[in-house]
């Protein structure tokens, strides 16, 4: 195995550059290392000026989302021998606006994980004295698999329906509906029904499906966005039929 | 720059080529199966036509055969449904994710869901097929 | 190029203590304007890491008091009990209601929420979410603080200075860093949340982030920090990465053992070995002793050698598969994926790593800090509950408990105040043209970051480690002062201004350096040995001189100054740590 492997990394710097350019380094190849590790290395020890996200190192944050040769990663857990003997390309997560280097925008993800309202929503609250809302390990697996969601948003660069219509709502914002939605305690189904029934909610969703191929902590947002559209149009087709509030 | 959000971004925003579709495989694939419903349309139409010649007596039916039998219908017809075919397995291993059944709060598996789907599948067409061919 | 915004009450820092203490604020007086600031966005905070779980008596057959025993006999009677007996009562409702606002505690079968047992307890009172509790705790509050359309937030904004007026705190200056631009933000009450230090020394749970952030501020502003030589090894980290293992997999039943198979904790008095796990004996004891017994191991050639230095083996083969993946799932990727190993049939190589910080900015039980509007809470905040040693289990439910406490007396003190004069800005200012003659601007500096950060960490490793002794203390104290001059010549690479991570890397340092010196000073005076601080050069627990928390305060000169301050025993007389029995 050699020992060094170049690594080309995109470089931005607003008002000083048009448009994204690439620099290579070269940088050590050790078995053990991620290429996290490998960006820590340049910034370290040859160009401080590079700038990313981490923090963790071990996959649970999701703050270290990059395209690496082109597929959304967590560059912490993602290692640099998979791609010897390189180049490994390291560019900013897909279909966000890109700020520096390697770092893009994501206040669009806040604001639509607002909109869904990703809260317990109950038409009462019952008091802490009265102790906890029971809930059977069965109830907990409906939901659990949607509350392992990192917000690392690899889902939302894989998507090509947010990459040509921002306006989308997105993978991980509908997994956390959902999330909610199932969670045997919450009753807000119908305030989020509004929500999501949009057009750019699930119906904005074609089920590509590549959002649960490439998400790190195995949510399934595609299986939770059509589940969804089972209900809201079963929702829709009672509303239609029992128009005087049937619930 | 164009504005292609609703709310304000700062930063550079890459466009998405027009030919998105042929960077990955995925997307290939996807677009090949949004596609097929076209063909799938074809066939309806197809069969509405071949209704409507039956009804309008045996000179409107040989000219729909004398149709049928031309190498360009006969091509179009077969990747028609090789896309049919294509458009039918993605959907039954498609619906499995969408429909979440939950028996003794377990998930059923898929194999469950999309399983059932192709044996009737596979019934329907042999009865079919038997009908057309006994006589 | 100064932005100002002013609100009511401000928490620095957006994990576990600061979402608790923004909602405890709007909770308390919806009226109040509430800013957040945080340098990442808030569910990267560190508290995502946790693993384990967070400790609150839930079980009838188990009792406030004998969490409040577990506490302070684990915190070798260094925790105040008045503010231990308030946490070990607050503790239970603050999980239910984080259960209210939808945490996913695992259950019961019938439908309770479940418990498990946890290093240094009697009893099993420890709730847990999978083996992602912290994750999944920050993510529930994160959550839920959406709802407050009261709370505004700074998201990565870098907090560089408290603007302090008239001996009141009165707000903070940030970078807003996407921009570079300088933000001034004022306030009638400010809290720090920022966590612990970890990333001081070289082989740590922590994340990148964990830099001390809260306390350096605190400190420089003229708050004492307390108890600052006790750090925790937590006993089982992976090697090279440090990634946290959690306790969890022993409290399941995973055995330690040396190379030669043998579960060696049963020779440091910590009981016998039992086939499956018995409350506060073998692993399931205090973390000081376990990762001071793998000292020992090691200097009796009993560790096993790797690449990344000596490790003991963590042995969950015995516990199979099924529950492996029911209770400790993460654990196994983790193993899989950073060490290549599969814990259901293989050893995990593990050692002590440094995970928690004991110590930090002195505060009351009610988060308030003698500097007045200044309050702490968290890891950052020292009240003090953990004393000389955390249980595991006890910081999640610190968080809730003191993030809620301090929300609510930083809203009351908030409600009675004036609002901060315009003058404060002049502080600004200064604090943005120190920012461009120190860093941005500067030319001709020598030294890299990188190069003096390392050079701290094995400093920090070597003369502060699990066992020190005073000419180490001593000579890790001139290495840092020698370190602080030469970050005085430090040269940056980006001189610009949008997302510039080389400056906050730099400021992140300056932090650093200021709370490992203080760290030192404190671990030099306290001539005892008692929980996780270990003097080889005084190896016995000295109630009668040091049955109190160190003080350290920055002189005007910039060096600090130790002193003490007594413990509060209210029901709990100091008595020997018995473990194993």
């Amino acid at each position: 195995m050699p020992d060094k492997i170049a690594l080309e990394v995109a470089r931005y710097t607003p008002e000083r550059d048009k448009e994204p350019k690439f620099e290579t380094f070269e940088v050590p190849l050790r078995k053990e290392w991620v290429v996290l590790d490998a960006l820590n290395y340049v910034k370290d020890k040859v160009d401080g000026s590079l700038s990313f996200r981490w923090s963790c190192r071990m996959g649970v944050c999701g703050s270290c989302g990059m395209m690496v040769n082109d597929e959304p990663k967590l560059t912490c857990a993602t290692f640099l021998t998979d791609y010897a003997p390189g180049p490994v390309r390291v560019e900013p997560l897909k279909n966000f606006p890109v700020m520096r280097d390697l770092i893009v925008e994501i206040t669009d993800f806040l604001t639509k994980l607002s909109k869904v309202k990703p809260w317990i929503i109950r038409k009462e609250e019952k008091p802490l004295s009265e102790g906890e809302y029971l809930q059977t390990p069965d109830q907990l697996d409906t939901y659990k698999q949607f509350s392992m969601c990192i917000n690392c948003l690899l889902c939302y660069a894989a998507c090509p329906v947010y990459g040509l219509d921002p306006l989308f709502a997105g993978p991980a914002a509908l997994a956390l509906a959902q999330r909610y939605n199932m969670d045997s305690r919450d009753q807000g189904s119908d305030e989020r029904l509004d929500i999501l029934s949009q057009h750019d909610g699930i119906w904005g969703c074609t089920f590509v499906g590549e959002c649960t191929q490439v998400c790190p902590k195995h949510v399934d947002p595609a299986g939770a966005i059509q589940q969804y559209k089972l209900t809201g149009t079963q929702e829709w087709v009672k509303s239609f039929l029992m128009p005087f509030g049937g619930k | 720059m164009p504005t292609f959000t609703a709310y304000p971004t700062k930063g550079y925003r890459v466009r998405v080529s027009t030919y998105w579709w042929l960077g990955r495989w995925a997307y290939l694939k996807f677009i090949l199966r949004e596609i097929s419903s076209v063909f799938v349309a074809w066939f309806v139409l197809l069969i509405i036509l071949q209704i409507r010649a039956l009804g309008k007596g045996p000179e409107a039916w040989a000219a729909m055969e004398e149709f049928m039998k031309n190498p360009l219908v006969i091509g179009l017809n077969l990747i028609s449904f090789l896309f049919v075919v294509f458009h039918a397995v993605t959907w039954f291993n498609l619906a499995p994710k969408a429909m979440a059944v939950r028996m003794g709060g377990k998930r059923v598996p898929n194999i469950m869901i999309s399983g059932p789907n192709y044996i009737a599948w596979i019934v329907v067409s042999a009865v079919v097929a038997w009908l057309l061919l006994r006589g | 190029m100064l932005d100002i915004s002013s609100t009511d009450v401000l928490m620095v820092g957006g994990g576990g203590a600061g979402l608790r203490a923004a909602i405890a604020v709007a909770e308390t007086n919806p009226n109040l304007n509430i800013a957040v600031i945080s340098k990442v966005y808030p569910m990267r905070s560190h508290t995502v890491s946790a693993e384990g779980g967070a400790a609150g008596v839930a079980r009838a057959d188990d009792s406030l008091d004998e969490h409040a025993y577990d506490t302070i006999s684990g915190g070798d009677w260094l925790p105040d009990q008045d503010a231990v007996e308030v946490f070990v009562k607050e503790a239970p409702l603050e999980l239910m209601q984080l259960e209210h606002w939808g945490c996913p505690w695992n259950r019961e079968p019938d439908g309770r929420v479940a418990v498990r047992p946890f290093g240094g307890m009697k009893k099993e009172r420890t709730w847990f979410a999978a083996d992602k509790t912290g994750f999944h705790m920050l993510h529930t509050l994160f959550q839920t603080s959406l709802k407050y359309k009261a709370v505004t937030r700074f998201d990565e904004f870098f907090a560089t200075k408290l603007l302090v007026d008239d001996g009141r705190v009165q707000g903070v200056v940030a970078i807003e860093l996407s921009t570079g631009k300088i933000q001034a933000v004022t306030a009638k009450a400010v809290i720090l949340c920022t966590g612990g230090c970890g990333r001081i020394f070289p082989f740590t749970t922590n994340a990148a982030i964990k830099n001390g952030d809260g306390m350096a501020l605190g400190y420089r502003a003229g708050a004492p920090l307390k108890d600052m030589e006790f750090v925790q090894y937590h006993p089982t980290g992976l090697p090279f990465t440090g990634i946290l293992i959690t306790e969890a997999a022993r409290a399941e039943g995973g055995y330690m053992i040396n190379k030669d198979g043998y579960r060696y904790l049963q020779d440091y008095n910590l009981g016998k070995p039992e086939p499956t796990p018995v409350l506060r004996s073998m692993e399931l004891g205090p973390r000081d002793r376990l990762s001071q017994a793998f000292v020992k191991e090691f200097e009796k050639g009993r560790t096993i050698p790797g690449p990344y230095g000596a490790v003991v083996h963590l042995d969950l083969r015995h516990l199979g598969e099924k529950k492996i993946d029911a209770k400790l799932p993460f654990v196994r990727e983790l193993c899989q994926k950073y060490e290549n190993l599969d814990p259901v049939t293989e050893l995990i190589p593990v050692r002590p790593v440094i995970h928690y910080m004991m110590g930090g900015v002195h505060t009351d039980i009610n988060g308030a800090t003698p500097l007045q509007g200044l309050y702490a809470a968290g890891e950052a905040a020292c009240v003090s509950i953990n004393g000389a040693n955390r249980l595991g289990s006890n910081s999640l439910a610190e968080l809730l408990v003191f993030g809620a406490r301090a929300g609510r007396s930083a809203a009351a003190f908030a409600s009675s105040q004036p609002a901060p004069q315009r003058h404060l800005l002049a502080q600004a200012l200064d604090e943005e043209t120190r920012l461009e003659q120190e860093f941005l601007n500067k030319t001709g500096g020598r030294e890299r970051i990188a190069t003096i950060r390392e050079e701290m960490q094995k400093t920090m490793e070597e003369c502060a480690g699990i066992y020190r002794t005073g000419p180490q203390l001593e000579h890790g104290a001139g290495k840092l002062r020698e370190l602080q001059e030469r970050f005085r010549s430090i040269a940056l690479d980006d001189h610009t201004r949008p997302f510039n991570t080389e400056l906050s890397s730099a400021l992140e340092l300056s932090y650093m350096l200021d709370v490992a010196e203080s760290m030192v000073q404190c671990a030099l005076h306290r001539t005892e040995s008692r929980g996780a601080h270990q003097r080889s050069d005084f190896p016995a627990r000295d109630d009668r001189k040091f049955l109190a928390h160190s003080l350290v305060k920055r002189n005007a000169d910039g060096s600090p100054e130790v002193s003490y301050a007594p413990v509060t025993i209210t029901r709990w007389p100091p008595a020997e740590r018995v473990y194993g029995k």
